[in-house]
């Protein structure tokens, strides 16, 4: 199986990662495809940005492990995920997960669980800033029930 | 936690739990007594542990509150 891990502070292209999984198989007949991207507003303030701060090594580390999780469970031909870490704006790309199997099933089922793995196992940290100034993004708890359900 | 490395001679291996009550915090509090009120999650080796994992006298441990990525 194909896959791709990256931390960047730059900017990802959908369209890039639809012709790299393309051109890895010819059996990728369905292809989820999952961005989140940074709001405006959190907890009714204004957001201005985001920053962004990753565990160097353990977080590639665990990335790679929840894809090797995602590839046990699943048939999948390619799994791409990138990470931006750094300042961002509202409206920016935060992070991407793109999986190809032969079938939507399996895509979007693995697309789904490495991004609830990802909420809660990967060392990613948000700050944003508001008009009072900065504040450190506390967990959700809907977040944890979610992976959660994966093990079950 | 408000410091990005200190280092700590250990003498034998220890846990996870006990190491915690050796780190103070700028505010005098240590590492055990914050996680009272709050969640912190360790890795020893980069790998995600509980207070009971052992760290041995070159491990790299870290503590940091609950993951926000995505």
């Amino acid at each position: 199986m194909y896959r791709s891990i990256l931390i960047q502070p730059e900017d990802f292209s959908l369209d890039r990662a639809l012709t790299d999984l393309k051109a890895q198989s010819g059996l990728a007949g369905g292809l989820c495809f999952f961005t989140g991207a940074v709001r405006n507003s959190n907890l009714d303030e204004t957001v201005g940005g985001l920053y962004l701060e990753h565990y160097p090594g353990m977080t590639e580390r665990q990335l790679d492990l929840i894809v090797d999780e995602a590839a046990r469970r699943w048939q999948l031909h390619g799994v791409i995920v990138v990470h931006r870490i750094g300042n961002l704006a509202p409206g920016d790309n935060i992070v991407l997960v793109a999986v190809s199997a032969s079938h939507r099933g399996e895509a979007f089922d693995a697309c789904e669980m490495i991004m609830d793995y990802l909420k809660t196992n990967a060392t990613f940290w948000k700050k944003e800033s508001i008009p009072d100034g900065h504040r450190w993004i506390e967990s959700r708890s809907s977040d944890q029930v979610k992976a959660t359900a994966w093990d079950a | 936690m408000g410091q990005s490395d200190i280092e700590i001679m250990l003498e034998a291996p220890t846990t996870v739990g006990a190491l915690k009550s050796m780190i103070k915090l700028p505010n005098g509090a240590s590492l055990s007594e914050a996680s009272l009120t709050q969640t912190i999650m360790a890795a020893v080796d980069q790998e995600m542990v509980d207070d009971s994992a052992m760290v041995s006298v070159t491990s790299e441990v870290a503590f940091f509150p609950p993951v926000t990525g995505g």
